[in-house]
C-alpha cells in the first residue's frame, strides 16, 4: 500500500490510529436479564427490574452472549481466555441505571488476535486486536421532545456488547476503513452482530495521533467518539490528523481529549476532556463469580464455526479459479457469497463470477434492490451460465435472456425454449446457409481468396443474420474457413 | 394461660396443628400487641395487618383441609431491607422512603410459600449501615430490655431483634453484613443465625456490601431459627452467588448430642481489657459444652485484629457502588436541580443520612486510582488471610465458640459512639471475620449482665455446616435456660 | 496517606454528594482518622496472597438465552418520580 503521508514545511508526518468498536451482540435476551433485545417497541417495553437497577436486583449472565463473543474471538484469530472476570465501571449518567457499567477490565474474555485487511491496491495488511470484552449497553435519552426535559428509554439498557480494541496499527484512513468493512463482514458471517453502523449496532471510536516519520514514541492522541459509518470514520481520522498537524505547525500543543466528528463540515470538534481512569473506580463485580470456560465449551463453538471470508477467498481463488479481486468482492458480503455458491453449484464458477460481477450487479444497481430481493435467482443464473457452457445459446443471446429474466424472474431454460432462441448446431442446416451466402457473393469470395482475410467476419455476420443469431458461431466459423480456404 | 405472642414458633405450630388456636387468633394477638407497644420500641416502620389477616384466613382454610405448610399461620416481621411486593420497602432511608416494589425477594417469597404471614416491615440502620439502629431515618429502635435509660437494640437489624424480644412477632428476618443479625440478637436477648454466604438468595434484598450480605432469621430460640432457615434457604438462579448445595432439615439436628465434638476457643478473641462479665460467661459456656461431652481446643486466628480494618475498606467500597443507583431518576425521592448534575447531588445529599454518606465517601476514596492498591486490594488480600485462618482452625475443631459482642447494649445517643465512628465500628470486633470468611454463625443468649442486660455467645461453623451450629447451640440453650421477656 | 480538603471535595463530587464548605474541615479530620485506623493493614505481609473478592469462588452458572420478563413497563415506571409518555423524565441532559 502506498504510504499515507502528510507533508508540512518539508517534513513528513504519519498517522497512528487505533479503533475501539462496540458491537451489539445478537441474542434473544439481554446480557444480564431476561428482557428481550428486540427493538422498535414502545419506550421501556423491553425492560426488566434488573435493567433499571431496582433495589435488590442482581445480574445473571446470559450464556449466548458468552458464546457469541467466543465465536467472534475465534473468527478474529484471538486467544480465548478461559478465566475472565467482570468488573464495575462507576460513573453517573442518566442512561446508566446502576450508576456503574458491568464490564470486564483486568480479565477480558478474549485476548490478542489479528485480522488481515484487503487494501485497494490488492495487498493485505495484518491488524492486531488487543482484546475483546463483554459488557452491558446503556439506555437512550431523547432530547427533542421537550425543550426543558430529556426522556429516558431503557430498552437498550443491558443489551450485550462486545468491545473490541485494536492495536494502534492503522497508518491511513483507508486502512481503518478496510478494517471496519472486514470486521463487519466477519461478524455478519458469524451472526454475532448485525454490523449496522448507521443503526448503532456497531459503534466506532477512533484514537488518532500523528508523528514525524522516523519518530519512535507516541504523541498525544485524541479520541473521536461514536462515528457512525465507515466513510465518516475515514473522514474523521483524516480531519483529525490534519487538525493536529496544523497545531504542530503553529508550534503549539494540545491535550488528550474526546472529540466529535461533524460530517457536514468534515471537522472534529471538542467534546470533553479525556476521562481519567481513576474516576471510574473499577473493581471486581461482587455479584458475578468469575467466568471459567472449559475446553469442551470452546471446542463446541469452534466446531460450529462457519467458513469466514478469508478462507472462502482462498478457496475461490485456488479451487474455483476466481481472480483475487473477484473473490474479495464476492466474499465481503455473506449473502453475495452464498448467492455465488448456490449459482455456481455444478456450473462453471469463473463464468458465474463474471456474470455476477458484471451484468448481475449492474442489474441490481439499476433496480436499486439488494441481492436478497434479486429477481434473478441464484439457481437461474447458474442455469443461464450452463446454457452458454453447453453451447445452447450464445453469449450474445444470453444477454437478451438475462434481460428477460431480470424483468420476469423467469427460468432461462423456459425462456430459451419458448422464444426459440436455441443455437443451431446442426451442421447441415448451417452448411446450407453458408453455401447460399458463398454462392450469392462471388465478388467477396474472390477478394477473400486474394488475401482480404478480414472479410471472414463479414461472412460470419451474414450467416448469423440469416440464421437470426441462432447459428453456433463456432460452427459457422469452421464451415466458412473450410469452404473458403480450400 | 400464656399469651399467644409469648410462644415460640414451634409451640405455636403445635397449637395450630392441634387446632387449639386458629391462625386468625394468633395474628390478631400480634396485631394487638403491636398496636399497644410499637410506639414504645419503634420496631415496625410499616405494618401490613390487612395482608396478614387475609393470609391468616387462607391459612385457616389450609389447616381445616389439612394442606397446611411448614410455617402456616406464623406471623413474622420482615426487616425493611427485603423487597416485599406492594408493601413499602425503604431500607430506612429517606432516599427511597416512598418506594413500593413490584416484586418479592426470594427469601420472603419462600416464607410466604410456606404459609408465613407478614405483620409489617422492621426498622434498621439506614441501608443496614450501623450498629445501633440509630442511623434509621425513622429514628432508633428502643431495646425492650431498657430500664430507666433508653438503650439501643443494636444494629443493623435492630427492629428485627427488638420485635422478637418484645413479642411483636413470632420471628423475623434479618440480614448480616458485619454482625447485623448477631449483635442486635445479643443485645435483645434473642437468637439469630447468619448462614453461610450463598445459603440464602440475595435476590430482592437491598444490597449494602454484596460479597458480605447474607439473610438469616432472628427468633425466640434455636429451634425456631432452624424452622425459619429451612424455609429461607435454598438455591436461586436469580442470584449468581447463591450456592447450589442441598439444604438439610435443620430441625433434625436439634437434640443431637455433642459428645466428642471439638469446640475451638480462639486465643485472639480474648482481647486486652476485655469486659470481665463477658469473659466469665465465655468460660461458663465453654464449661457447659465440655460437660455435655465436647472437647475444648485452643485455636488461633492470627489475623483477627485486621478483620475490622479490612471490613471497613471492603464494605464501604462495595456500598459506594451499590448505592450509586439511588439517583432520583427511576424511583425514590428526587430533589430537583437545574440540570442532571444538580439533581444527582441534591437528591443524594438530602436523601442519604450522615453515616451512609460517610461510608460512600470512604468507599469512593478507597477505590480511586492511586489508593486502590493501598486500601481495597490490600484489604481483599488480608481477607484471604482471614479466611485461611479459619480454614486452618477448622482442621482442629468442628465449631468455634466466642462472645458475640464486647459490650452490652448502650444508651441511645451514647457520645463515645456518636462522636467517634470507630468506637461504633469496634462493636463488630467478634462478628466481622465471619462475614469476610463467608461462614455461618449464630448468636444466642448466655445470661444477663449485672445491669440486667442480655449478653450473647457466638457459635461459628464451617461453610455450609449450619448443622453443627444448631446441634451445639441447642445443647447450650438447654443449659443456659435464658428467661425471655 | 493524609487526605486534604481538595481530595475530600473531589471524592464528594465523584460520589455526587455535597460536603458543605463549613463541614469540609470536620469531614477531612474524620476521614483521616478512619484511614489511619484502616492503615493498620499495612502491618500485614500480603506478598503472594491472592485477593479474596468473594467467598463464592465457584465458576459462574450461565443462564439460557430465553426471554423471561414477567413485568410490564407500568411496573418499571410505577415508582418513577417523573414520567411522561412512557419515559422517565429528567431535566434536560446537555451533551
Amino acid at each position: 500500500m502506498a504510504e499515507y503521508i502528510l507533508e508540512s514545511n518539508g517534513e513528513k508526518w504519519e498517522i497512528i490510529c487505533g479503533l475501539e468498536i462496540h458491537c451489539q451482540i445478537i441474542s434473544k435476551s439481554k446480557i444480564f436479564s431476561g428482557a428481550s433485545t428486540e427493538f422498535g417497541v414502545d419506550a421501556n417495553e423491553n425492560v426488566s427490574f434488573v435493567d433499571v437497577a431496582m433495589p435488590g436486583m442482581l445480574p445473571v449472565l446470559n450464556m449466548e452472549c458468552v458464546k457469541q463473543a467466543v465465536k467472534t474471538g475465534l473468527g478474529l484469530n484471538a486467544k480465548i481466555n478461559k478465566f475472565s472476570q467482570f468488573s464495575r465501571k462507576n460513573y453517573f449518567y442518566a442512561d446508566l441505571p446502576q450508576g456503574y457499567q458491568i464490564t470486564q477490565e483486568k480479565h477480558p474474555l478474549i485476548g490478542e488476535g489479528h485480522v488481515s485487511i484487503d487494501l485497494s491496491d490488492g495487498t493485505t495488511k495484518e491488524i492486531g486486536i488487543e482484546r475483546i470484552h463483554i459488557e452491558q449497553d446503556t439506555g437512550k435519552s431523547i432530547h427533542d421532545i421537550d425543550p426543558k426535559k430529556s426522556f429516558i428509554d431503557y430498552n437498550r439498557a443491558g443489551v450485550g456488547l462486545m468491545e473490541l480494541v485494536t492495536k494502534p496499527d492503522f497508518r491511513s484512513p483507508d486502512e481503518a476503513g478496510a478494517f471496519l468493512r472486514k470486521l463487519r463482514s466477519i461478524v455478519r458471517y458469524l451472526g454475532t452482530c448485525d454490523g449496522n453502523m448507521d443503526e448503532g449496532s456497531m459503534r466506532c471510536d477512533a484514537s488518532v495521533s500523528i508523528r514525524k516519520v522516523g519518530e519512535t514514541g507516541f504523541r498525544p492522541r485524541c479520541e473521536i467518539k461514536n462515528v457512525n459509518s465507515v466513510k465518516f470514520a475515514m473522514q474523521a481520522i483524516e480531519a483529525e490528523a490534519k487538525r493536529q498537524l496544523e497545531i504542530y505547525e503553529k508550534g503549539e500543543s494540545f491535550e488528550q481529549e474526546s472529540r466529535q466528528f461533524d460530517p457536514t463540515t468534515c471537522t472534529t470538534k471538542y467534546m470533553r476532556k479525556k476521562e481519567y481512569a481513576h474516576e471510574y473506580r473499577q473493581f471486581p463485580e461482587p455479584d458475578l463469580p468469575p467466568l471459567v470456560l472449559t475446553d469442551e465449551f470452546i471446542e463446541e463453538i469452534k466446531s460450529q464455526l462457519v467458513e469466514l471470508p478469508d478462507e472462502k477467498k482462498r478457496r475461490y481463488i485456488s479451487q474455483m479459479g476466481l481472480t483475487a479481486y473477484d473473490a474479495m468482492v464476492i466474499c465481503e458480503n455473506k449473502e453475495v457469497a452464498e448467492f455465488f455458491e448456490e449459482a455456481s453449484d455444478g456450473h462453471d464458477a469463473k463464468k458465474v463470477a463474471n456474470w455476477l460481477m458484471g451484468d448481475f450487479f449492474a442489474m441490481l444497481n439499476k433496480k436499486g434492490v439488494d441481492i436478497n430481493n434479486s429477481p434473478v435467482s441464484a439457481k437461474n443464473l447458474g442455469k443461464l451460465v450452463e446454457l452458454i457452457s453447453k453451447d445452447i445459446i450464445s453469449g450474445k443471446i444470453a444477454k437478451d435472456v438475462f434481460e428477460i429474466m431480470s424483468e420476469t424472474g423467469g427460468d432461462p431454460e423456459v425462456i430459451v425454449e419458448e422464444k426459440g432462441l436455441k443455437q443451431v448446431t446442426d451442421t447441415s442446416a448451417i452448411e446450407a446457409i453458408v453455401d447460399e451466402i458463398i454462392a450469392n457473393n462471388p465478388d467477396n469470395v474472390a477478394s477473400y481468396k486474394a488475401g482480404k482475410n478480414n472479410l471472414l467476419g463479414w461472412f460470419v455476420g451474414q450467416v448469423m443474420k440469416q440464421s437470426q443469431g441462432k447459428a453456433n458461431p463456432g460452427v459457422v466459423n469452421k464451415l466458412l474457413r473450410d469452404k473458403l480456404d480450400n | 394461660m400464656t399469651e399467644l405472642t409469648n410462644l415460640t414458633i414451634h409451640e405455636t405450630l403445635r397449637k395450630l396443628r392441634a387446632r387449639e388456636v386458629s391462625p386468625i387468633e394468633v395474628t390478631e394477638a400480634y396485631i394487638k400487641k403491636i398496636e399497644e407497644n410499637n410506639s414504645k420500641y419503634n420496631a415496625y416502620v410499616t405494618t401490613s395487618f390487612d395482608k396478614a389477616l387475609d393470609g391468616a384466613k387462607e391459612s385457616e382454610k389450609r389447616y381445616i383441609n389439612g394442606t397446611n405448610k411448614s410455617l402456616d399461620g406464623i406471623a413474622i416481621g420482615v426487616k425493611d431491607l427485603f423487597c416485599t411486593k406492594d408493601i413499602r420497602t425503604t431500607a430506612c432511608s429517606h432516599i427511597i422512603d416512598n418506594f413500593v416494589p413490584k416484586y418479592e425477594s426470594n427469601v420472603t417469597q419462600n416464607l410466604l410459600n410456606d404459609g408465613a404471614l407478614f405483620l409489617g416491615k422492621l426498622n434498621l440502620d439506614e441501608f443496614a449501615m450501623g450498629g445501633s439502629n440509630e442511623t434509621s431515618c425513622f429514628g432508633p429502635v428502643v431495646n425492650p430490655w431498657s430500664k430507666d435509660v433508653k438503650l439501643v437494640a443494636g444494629g443493623s437489624s435492630g427492629g428485627s431483634a427488638a420485635a422478637v424480644s418484645a413479642n411483636l412477632c413470632a420471628g423475623s428476618t434479618g440480614t448480616d453484613t458485619g454482625g447485623s443479625i448477631r449483635q442486635p440478637a445479643a443485645f435483645c436477648g434473642v437468637t439469630g443465625i447468619k448462614p453461610t454466604y450463598g445459603r440464602c438468595s440475595r435476590y430482592g434484598v437491598i444490597a449494602f456490601a454484596s460479597s458480605l450480605d447474607q439473610a438469616g432469621p432472628i427468633c425466640k430460640d434455636v429451634t425456631d431459627c432452624a424452622l425459619m432457615l429451612n424455609s429461607m434457604a435454598g438455591y436461586d438462579n436469580r442470584d449468581a452467588t447463591s450456592s447450589n448445595v442441598s439444604v438439610p432439615d435443620f430441625t433434625s439436628f436439634i437434640g443431637q448430642d455433642i459428645r466428642g465434638l471439638k469446640v475451638g476457643i480462639p486465643d485472639e478473641y480474648r482481647i486486652e481489657g476485655m469486659n470481665e462479665e463477658i469473659a466469665q460467661y465465655w468460660n461458663k459456656a465453654t464449661k457447659m459444652l465440655e460437660e455435655r461431652g465436647a472437647e475444648i481446643v485452643r485455636i488461633s486466628l492470627p489475623h483477627t485484629k485486621y478483620a475490622l480494618p479490612s471490613y471497613y475498606v471492603i464494605a464501604p467500597a462495595e456500598a459506594s457502588s451499590n448505592l450509586a443507583r439511588y439517583d432520583g431518576i427511576r424511583y425514590g425521592n428526587r430533589v430537583d436541580g437545574n440540570n442532571m448534575e444538580e439533581l444527582y447531588i441534591n437528591t443524594r445529599t438530602q436523601g442519604f443520612g450522615k453515616e451512609v454518606k460517610r461510608r460512600i465517601l470512604i468507599g469512593t476514596y478507597v477505590l480511586s486510582a492511586g489508593f486502590y492498591d493501598a486500601y481495597y486490594l490490600k484489604a481483599q488480600k488480608v481477607r484471604r488471610l482471614i479466611k485461611n485462618d479459619f480454614d486452618e482452625a477448622f482442621k482442629k475443631c468442628d465449631v468455634i465458640l466466642t462472645p458475640t459482642t464486647p459490650v452490652e447494649a448502650f444508651a441511645i445517643g451514647d457520645k463515645t459512639m456518636s462522636e467517634n465512628p470507630i468506637n461504633m465500628y469496634l462493636n463488630d470486633v467478634y462478628t466481622v471475620s465471619v462475614n469476610l470468611a463467608g461462614l455461618p454463625a449464630m448468636s444466642l443468649p448466655i445470661g444477663l449482665s449485672k445491669n440486667g442486660l442480655p449478653l450473647g455467645m457466638q457459635l461459628i461453623g464451617k461453610a455450609f455446616d449450619e448443622a453443627t451450629i444448631f446441634k451445639t447451640a441447642y445443647q447450650l440453650e438447654r443449659d443456659v435456660n435464658f428467661k425471655r421477656i | 496517606m493524609a487526605v486534604d480538603n481538595e481530595i475530600v471535595k473531589n471524592i464528594a463530587y465523584l460520589s455526587r454528594i455535597k460536603v458543605e464548605q463549613d463541614k469540609l474541615e470536620e469531614t477531612k479530620t474524620e476521614f483521616n482518622k478512619i484511614l489511619a485506623w484502616v492503615e493498620e493493614l499495612n502491618e500485614v505481609n500480603v506478598d503472594n496472597i491472592q485477593p479474596l473478592i468473594s467467598v463464592h469462588e465457584d465458576p459462574i452458572v450461565l443462564r439460557e438465552d430465553v426471554v423471561t420478563v414477567e413485568n410490564s413497563s407500568n411496573d418499571v415506571l410505577a415508582n418513577a418520580p417523573q414520567k411522561e409518555f412512557g419515559y422517565f423524565a429528567v431535566p434536560k441532559v446537555v451533551e
